[in-house]
């Protein structure tokens, strides 16, 4: 109805507002890209223009790959997302499950006990993690990591997965039981794969903040071999600080894992935000 | 026949819910408590000794500390100010334009504007101070290019501009999460309530302000407690821009970054993990005491309306 008597005029103003915000949003991740493919000449006297035939140089690249050793640092911030995200996305499950399906007493209690964490950022709590992995000699290992990040993202997990499962059909878990599946076969032959989406929301969610945290890493795993991604090119570019070509190089390559994860999860991503499941 | 079964065999949920309450309770809860605990204890020739209230005492008494501590307080105060009043305000903004019906492009300018929310702290930080460097010339190259050479300062460099600009750098990573949240409010409200007010003649701005905007004051309201939470606890900008002392001359100084200074030890100062844990404690209140605010103040004045 509105559409039809709309004014153009509206519409333009619409898309140049939002076309200045793109640029803000992306104007410092290009000019980054950009200027790491440039002679250190280039970098400083036309620090906006793209890379020419004369210009073009991958020297940054070159140091970057000969000081840091970067294939190492994304290997270390892999394991610790997937693994991570594998045990939030395993155990939350379970706990949502037992939590929806079961009256038992002691059930809210449990349920506000789990949500806690949602609001009450796990940071707090750093001077006793450290003293406690200390203790247990788990300092600079990568389970450290993935048990923090873990503890973390279980909370919302939980939340969020349980509200889905409370969802799933009545009749199709009774029917299992009378078929004389046994609670485990339920929860994991039906009803995990009934929640895929909501897994891949919570995935998502979970997988940015752990795979950016400076953080962490910089207390419990600040050794060479354990260093995850983000702290390796923190520390990279404070060393090199003075050689640009270096720190674009560093920088663009921190980006580029990132980026990709994005394209490959936008979607669900975005979906996850607007289906309203972090209300 | 099915129900006495049931009540006796009901180890699965134990199952189920074992490992997630315990890493859960070990690594996030039990450690929370701890270091509330050992705010309360000191180290005296490498002892632990229980001295009270007495590390509150130095935090808020000891003129070292107090000031230090008031200090990274008012600038997390105007952090969370500046988050409040720019990236609340354009994220709705962006929201509202987003939403408006028929509107082309909208999942890539949606994609485009949340890039920067993806990406690490440490890209942003160093990304930012290298464009804004006065060696590099981007940020006074391109105000020259409009003719405004003379606004142009070292912000970061200066201690009356370094805060105000790392929030504002902060808001420009973090715009997308309200855009996102306030979208999805503004996609749930029904047509029938906007072709309503159309009919009363309410269109356009005046839709916006007199129908849309009471309809996502609730989410507002959840998108102000998260930046409440995530401000008061942030860390990681800081020490990547402007590195653990937190320069120049501590403006910029925060929370997050004084805590680790304390708890970590910089430079010539030494690691107290107990003066840490008064921080953390002292964190933890403002944090709680943000929350409550939130539940008890602000959350049940505002009614969800259910659709």
């Amino acid at each position: 109805m509105t559409q039809t008597r709309r004014i153009p005029g509206t519409a333009i103003a619409a898309h140049a507002v939002l076309i200045t915000y793109t640029i803000i949003a992306l104007f410092p991740v290009f000019v980054i890209l950009i200027n790491s493919f440039k002679t250190r000449r280039a970098i400083f006297r036309d620090p906006l223009g793209l890379p020419t035939e004369e210009t073009f140089s991958l020297i940054g690249y070159q140091t970057v790959f000969k000081q840091g050793d970067f294939f190492l640092y994304f290997q270390n911030s892999m394991i610790v997302t997937v693994v991570s995200l594998t045990l939030i996305l395993l155990f939350g499950a379970m706990a949502a499950f037992a939590l929806a399906e079961y009256r038992f007493k002691g059930n809210t209690p449990m349920g506000l006990y789990l949500a806690l964490g949602i609001m009450i950022p796990i940071r707090i709590g750093t001077v006793a993690i450290l003293e406690m992995m200390v203790s247990t000699g788990l300092v600079n290992t990568l389970v450290a990591l993935i048990l923090v990040y873990t503890a973390q993202g279980l909370p919302l997990a939980v939340f969020i997965l349980s509200e889905f499962m409370k969802g799933v059909s009545d009749d199709l878990k009774n029917a299992g039981r009378i078929d004389g599946l046994s609670e485990y076969k339920i929860f994991f032959r039906l009803v995990l794969p009934l929640v895929r989406p909501a897994m891949a929301t919570v995935a998502v969610f979970n997988m940015i903040p752990i795979w950016n945290d400076l953080w962490f890493p910089l207390i419990l795993a600040p050794a060479e071999e354990v260093k995850t991604l983000t702290l390796g090119s923190q520390v990279f570019i404070g060393q090199f600080v003075t050689d640009w070509n270096a720190v674009l190089s560093a920088l663009s390559m921190a980006i580029l894992p990132v980026m990709v994860l994005y394209v490959i999860f936008s979607r669900q991503l975005i979906r996850g935000i607007t289906s309203g499941a972090v209300k | 026949m099915a129900a006495p079964s049931k009540q006796k065999n009901r180890w699965h949920i134990a199952v189920f819910l074992a490992p997630a309450v315990l890493v859960y309770t070990a690594v996030m809860i039990y450690p929370l408590f701890n270091t509330l605990r050992l705010s309360l204890y000191s180290e005296i020739d490498q002892e632990r000794i229980w001295v009270g209230l007495q590390n509150f005492r130095t935090l808020f008494g000891d003129a070292i500390w107090s000031e230090q501590f008031w200090n990274a307080l008012a600038n997390n105060g105007w952090f969370f100010v500046i988050h409040m009043l720019v990236q609340n305000p354009i994220g709705v903004a962006l929201a509202a334009i987003l939403s408006s019906p028929r509107l082309r492009f909208s999942a890539f300018y949606r994609s485009a504007i949340f890039i920067p929310t993806i990406l690490s702290f440490v890209i942003v930080g160093f990304a930012w101070k290298l464009i804004l460097s006065p060696i590099w010339g981007i940020a006074p190259g391109m105000l020259d290019a409009i003719g405004l050479k003379f606004l142009y300062q070292p912000w970061l460099g200066k201690e009356e501009y370094a805060l105000t600009t790392l929030s504002l750098v902060s808001v420009w990573q973090y715009v997308g999460i309200p855009m996102m949240l306030i979208y999805a409010a503004l996609l749930s409200i029904p047509d029938e309530i906007l072709e309503a007010g159309e009919c009363d003649g309410i269109t356009g701005m005046a839709a916006f302000w007199k129908i849309k905007l009471p309809l996502i004051l609730p989410s507002i309201g959840i998108i102000s407690v998260l930046t409440f939470v995530a401000n008061f606890n942030a860390f990681d900008l800081i020490y990547a821009a402007q590195g653990a002392l937190a320069g120049p001359d501590f403006s910029t100084d925060i929370l997050g970054t004084f805590m680790y200074r304390t708890f970590f030890g910089f430079q010539l100062q030494l690691g107290d993990p107990h003066m840490g844990s008064t921080i953390a404690s002292a964190m933890f209140g403002i944090i709680l005491i943000g929350v409550c605010i939130y539940l008890f103040g602000i959350q049940r004045r505002l009614r969800n309306y259910q659709f």
